[in-house]
């Protein structure tokens, strides 16, 4: 009896002796948890001040103001009558004179050829443009703003190291005595980058741009939304109002399920072996790229259509049936309507994930260098993360930027979109 | 006509049927009214329309199909003599010549008056084959709606009739899944077993070298090409080991947390931000991975003494891990929040701390659910692409040590088809036998893995 008793009292000394111990492990674990939470949300916020602050000189770009002459002779222009006088003149020329004459100092062949380098290659184009806009310009002289170089417009926003020696710099100490007497005079400004909206690919950093990837990825998602949207929808609809249940549904289902798991770059096989070598379809085309995606999306939205569907309450099926609709009308007239605000959901959620989704996009071409915007779904075309791909590989460091900027206006459509079906839930979410 | 013209006219007939069949119901039925009809009379109007617009949809997506294949033949079959004993190879640049020509892509004026004359053949025949497509197509919608209104009857049955068609597509939608995954099997397969015949399997499957380059001339160095897959399948194997080694501690403890412990408030500002992580595209994990993580990995490692390569395994596993957390913890919180509350309150009841019942009850209620979810994610960071191609390398080392660059199947998939045309050479061909690799691969994980989860699910229900 008494050996018993002091057996219970042992049991809730060792209980009464262990709960410190206890309760600092329940601590410990619990702050784990939190810890791995703050560690993703770390991470998460590093991820995106990195490249928003990368990104940031990317919207900016430097000019350098000219006095830049027209002269008819430095641009070799013969006959003003002929067609094409505007289009083959020598700009570059012009271009070389204005800056010899802005420093007349500058002699030897490799001072001169460092000189020249200062003006980005587009700002030919841009005279080219504005003589033909304005033809009585010939023979006079005009200030222009020119592009600045990459080089100088990193050395402009501070992004060269000027302590570093001069043979490991990009930019030398000549160049750096012009920039700044430009700098001192007021020839020098800085303007939000419309180019990196407006322009197409190019290989010099300060003219390319992201419109043809844009226009890209806008023709390729309207592809998958125009087809896997009623596709998914009909699938869906199938398979919850009609499908009898059998072996051949269970096998749909299965498939579903399993494809939304399968690695998207297997998509991209399938688009090469089937639509590109299969039906002859373009290679690095819009249309190749919205059927692929059209069926990585498509289970997504199945899914979501399909338990959306299921969120219909049958009362609503039996009383369009008990008013004599038939079965295709319950379906059509009643319970897609209500159905639909979520398929939408799902839908546009889907097309976020192929808005951003590049490996399958990489094995049907859509690759290549584009500067041109496409004009078609069948023109050869890049897409928006395709093109980030693409800048992240490019030697030049100003293309870092140009990737980070083209990852936020990336974000800003996914966040625009997510939005809008977080909206579109809100506002018709329906509970029964 | 332009097919985009043609599109607009057969939308314009189809409006016109739909009116056509609906007039046409009120006058068959005559003086007793619309009720004598079997349906609706838009019910008559929608299924004219039907039949003037699918056929002749349909007839023309055959055509445009088809018609590219039988002009090349045409224009072949034109070429003078010299060019009939051409191996196929040499033909189909022949043909690439006469439709750059004939598209004026290029001006070549190289190019022999035949290849000219062919350009200016393909360029008739193509608009034959439009102008007569359009004629069939627009005759075919006209001569249906002309049917259809012939056979408008007040017995017709016309509702059923629409409704059949409509459930018919609805069907074939739902058959395009199973459509898509035999067209993977089929495209990965004829191409492996092509491969396959080229580089013995067990060559592939065990060999240790991976170096795919086909030489161009003989003498070239590594001129035979090996196509011994183990690197790639260890190098995906590391890389997928140190994903999982980040993601499936913070994933799974974020779950708990989230689920256990946290007030109502917290999760909602918590949770929803873990997803803006599963909604992040993969390639800007890739860019952040080749731009800030690996140079600061690098420079980590040599202050401490290290030599981190520039592209490691440990970079785009780090970072793959950080990607895969949300998967898992999306994953772990559904079959956490699954465990009944009777087995929480049973272990509280018995003096168990709420860490004790997680972990002594909880954990081992769930695990079935947890395992396949880390399957899942498994199979995930072996298909992940984008991360492994930026940050990972291609160098087919065969190493475990994670400060190297190594290669995965993936990058070597895109590798060897990006920029690569021809489609006959071993090279390209491997890149499709890795491709069934990666597939069976998955669909085995994700098959077991959905088996467990829905097992686990019955369990509980």
């Amino acid at each position: 009896m008494s050996s018993h008793q002091t057996e219970v009292l042992s049991t809730a000394e060792r209980v009464n002796r262990s709960l410190k111990r206890r309760y600092a492990a329940e601590r410990r674990f619990r702050f784990y948890g939190l810890a791995s939470i703050l560690v993703a949300l770390v991470f998460l916020v590093i991820l995106l001040g990195s490249i928003f602050f990368t990104a940031i000189p990317a919207f900016q770009k430097s000019y350098i103001g000219l006095n830049v002459t027209f002269d008819a002779e430095t641009l070799g222009i013969e006959n003003i009558e002929a067609s094409n006088a505007f289009l083959t003149a020598d700009y570059d020329a012009v271009i070389k004179a204005a800056l010899r004459q802005r420093f007349p100092d500058v002699s030897s062949r490799s001072e001169k050829r460092t000189l020249y380098s200062t003006i980005s290659v587009g700002g030919t184009y841009q005279l080219a443009d504005m003589l033909q806009a304005q033809p009585e310009l010939l023979n006079t002289t005009q200030f222009v703003w020119l592009t600045a170089d990459d080089e100088i417009d990193g050395y402009f926003k501070g992004k060269i190291d000027i302590s570093a020696p001069e043979s490991e710099r990009r930019i030398k100490d000549n160049q750096i005595a012009w920039l700044e007497s430009l700098k001192a005079n007021g020839e020098v400004k800085k303007g939000f980058n419309w180019t990196f909206l407006t322009a197409g690919d190019s290989r010099e950093p300060e003219l390319a741009g992201i419109r043809s990837a844009l226009t890209g990825s806008f023709l390729t998602l309207l592809i998958t939304l125009l087809l896997s949207f009623p596709l998914g929808v009909a699938a869906a609809i199938y398979l919850e109002e009609f499908a009898p249940k059998n072996r051949w549904t269970d096998l749909i289902e299965v498939n579903i399920n399993n494809l939304a798991a399968v690695p998207s770059i297997v998509f991209g096989l399938l688009g090469l072996a089937v639509f590109i070598n299969f039906f002859g379809l373009p290679r690095s085309a819009p249309i190749v790229g919205g059927l692929v995606l059209t069926l990585m999306t498509l289970p997504t939205v199945i899914i979501a259509s399909r338990a959306s569907i299921q969120s219909v309450p049958p009362s609503i099926r039996e009383a369009a049936l008990g008013v004599g609709a038939s079965a295709m009308q319950t379906v059509l007239h009643h319970v897609l309507p209500l159905a639909l605000p979520g398929m939408l959901t799902g839908t546009i959620i889907g097309m976020a994930r192929a808005l951003g989704e590049t490996a399958p996009l990489l094995m049907i071409g859509m690759v290549a260098f584009i500067v041109e915007t496409p004009q078609g779904i069948f023109d050869p075309s890049t897409a928006l993360p395709v093109q980030i791909y693409l800048w992240t590989d490019s030697p030049e460091r100003a293309f870092s930027e140009l990737t980070a900027a083209a990852i936020i206006v990336l974000l800003l459509f996914l966040v625009s979109m997510n939005l809008l079906a977080v909206l579109l839930r809100r506002k018709f979410e329906r509970r029964w | 006509m332009p097919v985009s013209n043609l599109l607009l006219v057969i939308l314009g007939l189809t409006a016109i049927a739909y009116y056509l069949g609906l007039r046409r119901s009120i006058r068959v039925a005559g003086a007793k009214g619309v009720r004598s009809l079997e349906s609706l009379p838009s019910y008559y109007g929608l299924l004219t329309a039907v039949w003037c617009a699918v056929p002749a949809l349909l007839v023309m997506l055959v055509w445009i199909s088809a018609q590219d294949a039988v002009i090349s033949n045409l224009v072949l079959a034109q070429l003078p003599a010299d060019y009939s004993h051409m191996s196929p190879a040499q033909l189909t640049l022949v043909l690439n010549d006469i439709k750059n020509i004939a598209g004026q892509n290029i001006e070549n004026a190289t190019s022999s008056d035949a290849i000219k004359a062919a350009a200016e053949h393909y360029l008739s025949l193509q608009r034959i084959g439009l102008a007569s497509m359009s004629v069939v197509v627009l005759s075919l919608a006209m001569l249906l709606t002309a049917l259809l209104w012939k056979i408008i009857h007040p017995k017709l049955q016309a509702r059923q009739q629409f409704e059949f068609i409509i459930k018919v597509f609805f069907l074939l939608s739902s058959l395009l899944a199973i459509l898509t995954t035999v067209g993977i099997v089929l495209s990965v397969l004829f191409e492996s077993i092509r491969f396959f015949h080229l580089v013995p399997i067990s060559e592939f499957l065990f060999g240790l070298d991976w170096s795919p380059q086909i030489a161009i001339r003989a003498d070239q160095q590594a001129a035979s090409g090996a196509f011994g897959a183990v690197p790639l399948f260890v190098g995906t194997l590391l890389v997928s080991a140190i994903a999982m080694f980040v993601a499936v501690p913070i994933g799974l403890m974020s779950a708990i947390y989230l689920s256990e412990y946290a007030d109502r408030k917290l999760r909602s500002i918590f949770k929803p931000m873990l997803e803006v992580l599963a909604g992040i595209p993969t390639v800007v994990y890739g860019v952040f991975a080749a731009l800030t993580v690996a140079p600061f990995l690098r420079q980590f490692g040599e202050s401490m003494g290290l030599d981190v390569a520039s592209e490691s395994a440990l970079a785009a596993g780090l970072v793959m891990g950080i990607m895969i957390v949300p998967f898992v913890s999306s994953l772990s919180d559904d079959v956490i929040n699954a465990v009944p509350q009777s087995l929480r309150d049973g272990a509280y009841s018995l003096g168990a701390t709420q860490s004790e019942t997680i972990r002594q009850v909880i954990i081992p209620a769930a695990l079935p659910g947890i395992v396949g979810g880390i399957l899942l994610a498994i199979s995930r960071a072996i298909g992940e692409t984008m991360i492994v191609v930026m940050a990972a390398g291609l160098s087919a080392r065969l190493t475990l040590n994670p400060l190297e660059a190594v290669t995965t199947v993936t990058v070597q998939i895109v590798t060897l088809l990006v920029g690569d045309q021809e489609f006959d050479s071993a090279k390209t061909l491997a890149a499709f036998a890795l491709g069934l690799m990666l597939f069976v691969v998955t669909l085995a994980l994700n098959v077991i893995a959905l088996h467990v989860v829905r097992r686990y699910r019955e369990q509980y229900e």
